[in-house]
């Protein structure tokens, strides 16, 4: 079991994840440097919360474009885990692995803060060590992370279970309260807190912990 | 030879050194330095090496009574950064910087750009940063420019902070009027040295290459130290281009690409670009190295065409830095920086003589001896005044008993803008929580990321000082376990400054040195920042020289050696009526501390119902008439009585000492639950805030005829502390209490009072009498909302 974690040149929770992964949870990590192409031996990816490439732009807008996404996009497509963590969801988004937008805070602040969230797991690989609408807190750390998407797409996802996870008290102005999402076939999750930065009880809560851990079960 | 005109005739000298901030005995001493006239862009480089802000021309002679050396201490002043031994084999660089002028203009790059500065000074030591802190100042949000200035200032920080991936874990914001329309941003950077050997200054080895990395050199900025170094007025908003822009992107791939670069040996030497550009980072190399740099102006990076050398030499574009390498390896570290997307080329080289020679389309466009620029800079001499400033003096004379009665129901104001209207004790503590400098400062360290890096151990507002574990990022160690932790605090009473500079200097060091001890961390080492009105008025100099003495003082008797830091003067603004306005003195202490043991890291709230509180320092009973405790210049005078008056309490620095040993013995023998430093708002404020962090209630006894219960109440100073233990650690804390001798006749530690068992309201109460009782809930609705409330519609 090795995870690849994608590291852009604005990427600043790369060794956050490693950290998490490896440090407290024991599973081997290997970095992906953003034009690199080799997946081989990886069994899951984790995009991983940042700048990627400054985001000027738009989050996620330029990184779209970098050659190790071309893998990722074909590892998913295949049924290949990935995570997509703040900036790397943002990511997944403009890579059109996820539909919707993230855009600004509503009241436009970054934040940083525990957030309290409901788990709806339905088929989400990622989250099947969490019970169905159990509540956790994870930290949340971003400025654009309101989640925005056509009433007819949110509603579709709502129907198939693919909005995995909630805020309790929405800080961003999400539609639906989306704090998390996954694909159809659950083997890809975007989600805006950080999983990463609740796996070790020095510095947070062990919420996150099951997050990784569901791709040893 | 120079061959650019050297003719004084070319250019209007007086406008040039109106520009450049020089005097006219200035210029004298360049030519005789010279032997010549310099041309304009010689004399824009003397512009900006003899500045406050490159030279310390005001405050160097002050500033030379700081300790700056002890066991721990690798590197003091005059490098970027200081260094210091944590044991182990880890060593900490970290300082202070001001952006000030900057952020009055233009506050979210400047303030940006200041975060960007100080990471720079960090990273160039060969030092992977790991914690931002910062201390910023206000005018009154009751003013709409305030408000605008502060949400500016604290967007800046976040935009630069958390994009660079560094996080910020703790600072303070205090607010007064004399801040209006001149902010002060200090930022302070800590970081964890990567490379075996330091990365120092100093050019070395004649004929090395000199390159140039990072991003490319533009108009920006231009001029931005002499700027920095003068008062601010109406027409300094004209001054916008000397503000610059950053890019937290290109510094994240500057802080990689620069570490990898050091730890491949191949760096000699590293200077980053800050005030003064190219001019202070060769000038500054050349004369550490007591060498000559050559720098051809043809081959660094240009953002645009057509820039003059001056604009070349003087620019302030962000992100850039110098360094001396080994010959051989220039095309390696050049790719290695194109890899992170940044510029790299090699301008220039090292030379036997001791010039910045400048080179621009082949001809010499100045020509400088280092050691004109940078050593025996000129130094303005100022006169002590023989005894304090008579407005002072005046302040000096008030006491205590100028005030109205202090009754069990409460106290009616006789001055300020509650005169008259009769308060309760609970009353004056709710209007306290809600003084915007005491306030909960959530609005602002929300919008920090305190956590990228996974090693903070302490979330702001959760204990007294902020406490990131020592996990390295990259190499050996990243992946394992760190028990130990460094804690870092930035502190200054201002009020107490502004109405004694000296004591209320000192006392910034002890209140840091507390604040460091209440959570278990030893303390190591200061950066401090001067910001300062003008030196050039009797009080301005007397203000400083009094500061640096109390703050010289302060450290050597509390073994904290002063590591550098950075002095900002002409912190004033001009009314539209033509007077200026002074800030109040703000000598910001910036400490760090080791953390032994993270697993005794000791937070300010109560941790459970029944445990017992105890007072460390000055006793309740017993000190009416002490004057190391007092309401004089007391959040409580201003803010309730609306007087911003009286001589601060005197910091008795040996019971400092030994309070701070107790309460750290304590926390290391696990005795300790919470710990909580007495500071605005004294005993009542620290007891609220125990009380809002936990939810928890208290009751406090106070003792009975121990003077005026206001004193009681909201007096300031008196080294102390607010701690709280488990019923069952009781009896081993008296017994350490019994082997640590106090140095009066006073004990060190005396029992207020207990958590509550089941109510949540913290009441204080004095010979069965309630005098305060308010619930956990309101307590925390005064002291959270009060910033948001202020800063209104926006969050």
């Amino acid at each position: 079991m090795t995870i690849g974690v994608v590291v852009f040149p604005g990427s600043n929770c790369d060794r956050d994840v490693r950290w998490a992964a490896e440090g407290c949870m024991g599973i081997p990590t290997r970095f992906l440097w953003h034009e690199e192409r080799d997946l081989s031996g990886l069994d899951a990816v984790v995009l991983p919360g940042g700048f990627s490439y400054g985001d000027y732009l738009r989050c996620g807008a330029i990184a779209r474009f970098a050659p190790v996404l071309e893998e990722v996009a074909w590892f998913a497509s295949r049924g290949g885990p990935v995570l997509g963590i703040c900036n790397g969801f943002q990511v997944l988004t403009e890579l059109g692995l996820l539909p919707g937008a993230l855009t600004r805070n509503s009241r436009l602040h970054f934040i940083c803060e525990p957030t309290g969230l409901k788990v709806h797991p339905g088929a989400c690989r990622w989250l099947s060590d969490y019970g169905e609408a159990e509540a956790i807190s994870l930290p949340i750390a971003h400025g654009e992370g309101r989640y925005q998407c056509e009433p007819a797409t949110l509603e579709a996802m709502e129907q198939s279970g693919q909005v995995v996870l909630r805020y309790q008290n929405n800080p961003n102005g999400s539609v639906g309260d989306v704090a998390g999402l996954c694909n159809p076939t659950g083997n890809v999750l975007g989600l805006m807190p950080h999983p990463e930065r609740a796996c070790d009880s020095r510095t947070g809560g062990l919420d996150g912990q099951r997050l990784f851990a569901s791709l040893l079960g | 030879m120079v061959k650019s005109p050297p003719d004084p005739s070319s250019f209007s000298l007086p406008g040039a050194l109106r520009q450049e901030g020089l005097t006219q005995a200035d210029y004298e001493e360049i030519r005789r330095r010279l032997g010549r006239d310099p041309n304009r862009a010689e004399l824009g480089m003397f512009g900006v090496m003899w500045s406050e802000h490159c030279c310390y021309r005001n405050s160097r002679p002050l500033l030379q009574g700081f300790p700056t050396s002890g066991p721990r201490i690798l590197v003091g002043p005059g490098e970027n950064a200081g260094v210091v031994d944590l044991g182990e084999g880890q060593r900490l660089a970290f300082k202070i910087e001001s952006h000030n002028h900057p952020s009055a203009v233009e506050p979210f790059q400047g303030a940006a750009t200041g975060v960007g500065g100080i990471l720079r000074d960090i990273f160039t030591m060969g030092a992977r940063p790991i914690a931002l802190l910062n201390a910023l100042r206000f005018g009154p949000l009751e003013d709409e420019r305030n408000v605008g200035l502060m949400e500016g200032v604290v967007a800046g920080i976040a935009h630069y902070g958390n994009c660079v991936g560094v996080p910020t874990v703790g600072g303070e914001v205090a607010f007064d009027p004399s801040y209006s329309g001149n902010p002060l941003v200090n930022a302070m950077a800590l970081g964890l040295m990567e490379t075996e050997e330091i990365v120092c200054s100093g050019a070395v080895g004649v004929g090395n290459p000199v390159m140039y990395v990072g991003s490319t050199t533009g108009r920006d900025g231009m001029g931005g130290a002499s700027f920095a170094s003068a008062e601010l007025s109406a027409a300094s908003l004209d001054d916008r281009p000397a503000v610059q822009v950053g890019d937290p992107f290109l510094e994240k791939g500057l802080i990689e690409a620069c570490l990898e670069a050091f730890q491949s040996g191949d760096v000699l030497a590293a200077q980053d670009m800050g005030a003064a550009g190219l001019t202070c980072s060769c000038s500054e190399m050349a004369a550490k190295g007591g060498l000559g740099i050559e720098l051809d102006l043809d081959r660094v990076p240009a953002r645009e065409s057509g820039m003059s050398a001056y604009e070349f030499l003087l620019s302030e574009s962000q992100e850039r830095m110098l360094f001396v390498v080994r010959p051989g390896s220039e095309e390696a570290l050049m790719a290695s920086f194109r890899r992170w997307g940044l510029q790299a080329a090699v301008v220039g080289r090292v030379l036997a003589d001791n010039v910045v020679r400048v080179l621009r389309e082949g001809v010499v466009a100045a020509e400088v001896p280092a050691s004109a620029l940078a050593d025996d800079t000129p130094i303005n001499r100022h006169e002590l005044l023989s005894e304090p400033p008579a407005a002072i003096q005046a302040h000096w004379r008030w006491s205590e008993t100028d005030l109205p009665v202090a009754a069990a129901e409460g106290i009616t104001p006789a001055s300020g803008p509650l005169a008259g209207q009769p308060l309760s004790w609970g009353d004056v503590l709710l209007r306290l929580l809600d003084d915007p400098t005491i306030a909960s400062q959530r609005w602002v360290y929300r919008q920090y990321d305190h956590q990228v890096q996974a090693n903070t151990v302490v979330p702001p507002g959760g204990a007294d000082a902020a406490v990131v574990r020592l996990r390295p990022q990259q190499g050996e160690g990243a992946l394992a376990a760190a028990s130990r932790g460094v804690a870092a605090s930035v502190d200054c009473p201002n009020r107490w400054v502004a109405l004694d500079p000296e004591r209320g200097a000192a006392a910034a060091v002890a209140e840091a040195a507390r604040n460091l001890s209440c959570v278990g961390a030893e303390p190591l080492a200061v950066t401090d920042n001067l910001n300062f009105p003008s030196p050039d008025t009797p009080t301005g100099y007397w203000q400083l020289a009094m500061a640096c003495r109390g703050l010289s003082e302060a450290c050597r008797v509390l073994d904290t050696p002063v590591t550098g830091g950075n002095v900002s003067l002409y912190n004033e603004t001009r009314r539209p009526d033509g007077s200026l306005q002074p800030i109040h003195p703000t000598p910001v202490v910036g400490m760090v501390g080791l953390v032994h043991d993270l697993d005794h890291v000791t937070g300010l709230g109560w941790q459970a119902p029944g445990d017992r509180l105890w007072l460390l320092g000055m006793p309740l009973a017993g000190s009416a008439e002490d004057g190391r405790l007092g309401l004089a210049a007391s959040s409580y005078l201003e803010s309730v009585h609306g007087l911003a008056t009286g001589r601060p309490p005197l910091t008795d620095l040996s019971l400092e000492r030994a309070v701070q040993g107790l309460l750290r013995q304590g926390i290391a023998a696990g005795l300790v639950a919470s710990a909580h430093d007495l500071s605005d708002g004294g005993l009542a404020v620290a007891a609220a805030e125990a009380c809002i962090a936990s939810g928890l209630g208290a009751i406090v006894e106070l003792p009975s005829g121990a003077g005026r219960l206001d004193r009681l109440l909201f007096a300031e100073g008196g080294a102390r502390v607010l701690i709280s233990l488990k019923p069952e650690q009781e009896q081993a804390w008296q017994e350490l209490l019994a082997t640590s001798p106090p140095p009066g006749p006073a004990p060190l530690a005396t029992p207020i009072g207990r958590v509550a068992e089941s109510a949540t309201a913290l009441s204080f109460e004095q010979d069965g009498t309630n005098l305060l009782s308010l619930a956990v809930e309101e307590l925390r609705t005064s002291f959270e909302d009060a910033l948001p409330r202020r800063l209104a519609a926006t969050d």
